[in-house]
């Protein structure tokens, strides 16, 4: 599938060029263009961190789609962003496999550690935190998706060393 | 029991490509492309009476074989790697440890359905694995395992890594197509079947991970030999996942029949902290608990059914004696009713309602009658609901009240938890 891209003059746009090319050789990939909207997002995601409004209209622009169904499809899914997030994302399982492994006591920990609920973001911008569901890693429960990487057998001493990591 | 899909645990580095060649990789793909039509590569598939490792047990053969033949429209394999069954995680550690493996297995099929192009569903967290197997494709493609005129015949082939993005419903077939067209994950209204319209409405086989992991074993070694392993029914091998409180967690590869003790005893290390067995999940959270007296049940899928549950993804998921029920319920029934698509009323309305008692239970407001409450709403979602993933909402709930009625009205009478939780 072969997309085109004119550009509209004097028009601010929010995907760099780069983006844009990434979104064209995926489309490649695939036989309809619709088909191309889920890792348009993501390279839109990558690039802006989140999934503004601007970023919904221009990735349908791109893929000639109407922008309410590339919105439907952002809110669809819980990986695509729709508001700014913090700088690192840390979301831990708290499925039944996790929660026998002690996943609640971490959860605490991060909580009180950062000072925030699942679902907040820290005042500074720098950590967001989720409750998320089994992340295919039960084996080393409990475990927690930090920035797109697994750690698993948390700790709290773990998580202390982990958060000092990323600058807490 | 020798390893099968498992072979990474004997052999280093067999995620390589000159690796998984020197040990005997991709020349299944090559006999079958030599010696082989493509209903004779189904046809073996068939008599070795491969099941689908996604949890159905559909026969994998029989599935292929309903693809139109000699029709000149595109037909579709889509791989559904998307794994988000709780206490599941099998196809992570086959597709990083041997995804040449599986990309074999994926061009067998192909092969056998006339395919040129095949996607891979992988959940948006295998963020890694995802990597991995994009790196295997460009591999196989450069030394002419993918790709055009593959080992020289006229076979061509396009494998494309899909992720998706955080939604357990996309691994229901349907939904994951109408994802894969870049939609909201719904299932859709079967018929039409996906072997007759389904990716872009074109003919498409969805099979799991496992499933086409195994293919290549079997048409190197024969129908037979796959046969022998297993039981009658349910033949070869399958990969437990096994988590929770046991000693040692992980995917343990063994012969389909093994008992629920011999694989939680002998492989995975017994129960935790030295305690007794309380209950066991066989397949994955969506389907019944069982209990201690059912430890010598075989796992296969006639077995595990006869015995009230099902094999399911064979996700294993146990807990020891100071593991509460109603807190595990909870538990299974809020991940449940946050992952109902909400496109019907049955699971969407009825997965709140059973998460709103059991939260009442278990904070010790549970009322008489709240057991029979909660038994009447997912009676009420099982089979009435649009998608399995209702029924599969239904099942702990169901169950857990079957089988440990007694934990449930001591969270009544005593607003609190029989092992001392709350
Ligand atoms: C709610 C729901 C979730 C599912 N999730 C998965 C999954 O993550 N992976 C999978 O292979 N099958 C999953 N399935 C089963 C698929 O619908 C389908 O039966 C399977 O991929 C077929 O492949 P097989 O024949 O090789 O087993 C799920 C089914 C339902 C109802
Ligand atoms: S049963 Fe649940 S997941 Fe399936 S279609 Fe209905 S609401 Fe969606
Ligand atoms: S339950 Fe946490 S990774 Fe599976």
């Amino acid at each position: 599938m072969g997309v085109t891209q004119a550009q509209q003059p004097g028009k601010a746009r929010l995907l760099s060029e780069a983006t844009r090319e990434n979104i064209s050789r995926i489309a490649l990939n695939y036989d309809s263009a619709q088909s191309v909207v889920m890792p348009a997002l993501y390279a839109a995601q990558e690039q802006l961190g989140y999934l503004p409004d601007q970023a919904i209209v221009e990735v349908a622009e791109i893929l000639q789609l109407p922008p309410s169904e590339v919105g439907a499809v952002a809110s669809f899914y819980t990986m695509y962003f729709r508001r700014p997030v913090g700088q690192h994302i840390i979301s831990v399982c708290e499925t039944l496999s996790c929660a026998l492994r002690g996943a609640e006591g971490i959860m605490e920990h991060v909580r009180r550690k950062l000072n925030i609920k699942a679902g907040e973001t820290t005042a500074d911008g720098k950590f967001s935190l989720n409750s998320v569901e089994c992340l295919g890693a039960c084996d080393m429960a409990p475990v927690a998706m930090i920035d797109g990487e697994y750690y698993g057998n948390l700790t709290e001493e773990k998580v202390d060393e982990i958060l000092m990591g990323l600058g807490l | 029991m020798e390893n099968i899909l498992f072979k990474h645990l004997d052999i280093a580095d067999l995620e390589k490509l000159d690796v998984y060649v020197a040990n005997g990789g991709y020349a299944a793909l090559g006999k079958a492309l030599k010696e082989l039509a493509p209903a004779e590569v189904t046809g073996l598939v068939t008599r070795s009476g491969l099941r689908g490792r996604g949890g159905a047990g559909f026969s994998t053969g029989k599935k292929w074989s309903f693809i139109p033949k000699d029709v000149d429209t595109p037909k579709y394999l889509t791989c559904n790697a998307d794994e988000s069954e709780p206490g599941t995680f099998k196809d992570r550690e086959l597709m990083v440890r041997n995804p040449h493996q599986l990309l074999e297995g994926i061009a067998l099929c192909c092969y056998a359905i006339g395919a040129a192009k095949s996607f891979i569903y992988i959940r948006g967290e295998y963020a890694h694995q995802a990597r991995v197997m994009e790196k295997a494709i460009e591999e196989a493609k450069e030394a002419g395992y993918l790709g055009r005129n593959i080992m020289g015949s006229d076979f061509s082939l396009k494998v494309v890594v899909h992720r998706g993005a955080g939604a357990y419903i996309c691994g229901e077939e349907t939904a994951l197509l109408d994802s894969l067209e870049g939609k909201k994950g719904w299932p859709r209204f079967r018929p039409p079947f996906p072997a007759i319209a389904g990716l872009y409405a074109k003919p498409t086989v969805i099979n799991n991970v496992e499933t086409l992991c195994n293919v290549p074993h079997i048409i190197s070694r024969g129908p037979e030999w796959f046969a022998s392993i297993g039981t009658e029914k349910s033949t070869g091998t399958k990969v437990f996942s096994v988590s929770g409180h046991v000693n040692k967690p992980g995917n343990y590869e063994l012969p389909m029949g093994v008992t629920a003790r011999e694989l939680l005893f002998e492989h995975a290390g017994g129960i935790w902290g030295g305690r007794r067995l309380k209950a066991f999940i066989p397949g994955g959270a969506s389907v019944p608990m069982l209990t201690e007296s059912d430890l010598d049940v075989r796992l296969d899928f006639e077995s595990v059914m006869a015995a009230g549950s099902m094999l399911g993804s064979g996700g294993v998921i146990v807990m020891n004696e100071d593991a509460c029920i109603v807190w595990a319920t909870l538990n299974l029934s809020k991940f449940y009713n946050h992952e109902s698509c909400g496109k019907c009323a049955p699971c969407r309305e009825g997965t709140y309602f059973i998460v709103q008692i059991l939260k009442a239970l278990e904070d010790g407001h549970g009322l008489p009658g709240d057991v029979e409450k909660l038994r009447d709403v997912a009676t009420n979602i099982d089979g009435r609901s649009f998608c399995a993933l209702g029924d599969a909402a239904a099942q702990p709930v169901k169950s857990s009240i079957d089988r440990f009625h007694e934990e449930y009205e001591y969270h009544i009478a005593h607003r609190g938890c029989m092992v001392g939780r709350s």
